[in-house]
């Protein structure tokens, strides 16, 4: 088992030191972003082109679900979103922190990414996990 | 290059067959479509068969072991939802190239029930409820609401999709349900993911459909050019870079692109059409689509269902076999079944729901991940 909790994806970084982030390339030759690890670009093609940036943990919610139905073992309703991050980027995560209520959601609306435990999910070798979060801002 | 056509074309009525094997699905459709013009297998000269939940599983050598083992070149195909449409294509190609003279094509599927997608990886944790959600009906209704985001579009103007789809599946004997579900049903019905609730989520169901596909030269040396139906235009295209696309699977610009190109190789426009069979896996897709195959202009999808267009009788009636939402969605199966559905209209058989003087249609469907595949079909004349 390993000492801390582990990431629940690649592209979230926990350092040594400092806080949890999410991490992304940019493309060189174009700007595009992209989350986690890359080599090329699909935008534009380039070739070893990537450089590895810091993704903003600030952002806005660009479009969402609201989760009524699920696998057992999840907890619904839950609001899945799809959020812009400032700067590039774009990520899917759960939004806490309101209603899961369409009158109270509301298109472009700030968020910020917190981290947090991954809800008490453990692996098969019972490992505990970091995971993120948007609440809104 | 000369054109091909289609002379025989025809699906089992969709439903749930646990008894049966999926070649044996398939092997019905097959002979359905070889009865349709009068063939038999042993005058086919390919086999392109569609299937994707026994990919690996030489699906379409097992139908000719069903059928009838001829020794026929097989190309077994896996596009996801767009599985079908391209298995047909491949049989087109191969006709357009002048390989072979007739072939047949088959998509087929057996599915299980419940939720599709949002499985997530093999290593660490499920993501599912986590990081959002990867269900289907979650992915296009975030799709749905980048519309109501863009455009207003409402929760009951998605509703209305299923309302006409279920309405018009009431006129096909093929389709899986033959149930009127009126606005207040499908709205209140339970949530899945907002805004599609169970009734505006396609049936998964198992299915099969064929399409015995010929050239022009051959259609006329079996004197088969009465009920042959012209395959206009045949598209595919996979998803452009888009910048969300990593976390949102966009199903519009390779829609858009895939209708482009079609209306050009066919030298139609979407005005020509008499009638669509689009990829409705959920009543938000179907909106999405209007505007994305030129049915309207963009914006313009909420007042065309409201308005009425889209029904039978309407100006440009879509998914009158009662769609992906009450027809099913064996995945593999549901591109050819748009062709046979489409192809029944301009032979002008299609019975109760038949579109009037049907000339043009147009079929779409999408595999996430993603695929679209295009096909306008004419009545030969």
């Amino acid at each position: 088992m390993s000492d801390g909790p582990l990431p629940v994806v690649s592209y979230l970084k926990i350092p040594e030191e400092g806080e949890p982030y999410l991490e992304g390339h940019r493309c060189d030759e174009c700007g595009s972003v992209y989350l986690g690890e890359r080599q090329h670009c699909s935008k534009c093609g380039a070739r070893d082109s990537m450089s590895t940036i810091q993704l903003s943990n600030r952002g806005s919610l660009y479009s969402y679900s609201i989760v009524h139905r699920s696998f057992p073992g999840i907890d619904v309703p839950y609001i899945s979103a799809i959020v812009d991050l400032d700067g590039g980027g774009t990520i899917k995560g759960n939004l806490i922190g309101i209603e899961a209520d369409p009158e109270k959601i509301s298109f472009g609306m700030p968020v910020e990414v917190v981290f947090d435990d991954a809800l008490g999910r453990k692996d098969a070798d019972g490992n505990s996990y970091l995971s993120y979060f948007f609440k809104p801002a | 290059m000369a054109d091909a056509y289609i002379v025989g074309v025809d699906m089992i009525k969709f439903g749930r067959f646990p008894e049966k094997s999926v070649p044996q699905l398939g092997a019905e459709a097959a002979l359905l479509a070889l009865d349709d013009c009068g063939l038999s297998i042993k005058d086919m000269e390919a086999l392109y068969c569609g299937n994707l939940n026994q990919a690996s599983g030489m699906v379409g050598q097992r139908i000719l072991q069903e059928i009838g083992q001829t020794g026929i070149p097989v190309v077994n195909v896996s596009n996801a939802c767009a599985t079908g449409a391209t298995a047909f294509r491949e049989a087109w190609m191969s006709v357009k190239a002048d390989v072979y003279d007739i072939v047949l094509a088959v998509g087929v599927e057996q599915m299980g029930r419940g939720l599709l997608g949002g499985g997530g990886g093999s290593k660490g944790i499920s993501k599912e409820g986590l990081l959002g959600s990867g269900t289907m009906p979650s992915v296009f209704a975030e799709a749905g609401l980048e519309h109501t985001r863009n455009h207003g579009t409402t929760f009951e103007q998605f509703a209305k999709v299923s309302v006409k789809n279920h309405h018009h599946s009431t006129m096909n004997a093929k389709a899986m349900y033959q149930i009127e579900t009126p606005l207040e049903v499908v709205m209140n019905a339970e949530m899945i993911s907002y805004p599609n609730t169970k009734l505006m989520c396609s049936v998964n169901v198992d299915g099969s459909a064929a399409a015995v596909v010929a050239s022009e030269q051959k259609v006329r040396e079996l004197g088969l050019m009465d009920r042959a139906v012209k395959v206009r235009a045949s598209v595919l295209t996979s998803d452009p870079w888009q910048e969300r696309d990593l976390v949102m699977p966009d199903v519009n610009s390779c829609t858009q692109m895939a209708s482009k190109a079609a209306y050009e190789m066919a030298g139609v426009g979407p005005e020509d059409l008499d009638l669509v069979e689009l990829h409705d896996c959920f009543a938000t897709a179907e909106i999405l689509h209007y505007e994305n195959l030129g049915l309207c202009e963009e914006g313009g999808a909420g007042r065309l269902i409201d308005d009425g267009e889209v029904e039978l009788g309407g100006r440009i009636p879509v998914n009158v076999s009662g769609g992906l939402l009450s027809k099913g969605h064996p995945l593999g199966a549901t591109g050819i079944a748009n062709i046979y559905e489409v192809s029944t209209h301009l032979r002008g058989e299609a019975g109760r729901r038949q579109v009037e003087d049907a000339k043009i249609g147009l079929t779409h469907v999408i595999g996430l991940g993603s695929a679209c595949g295009i096909h306008i079909l004419e009545k030969a004349a």
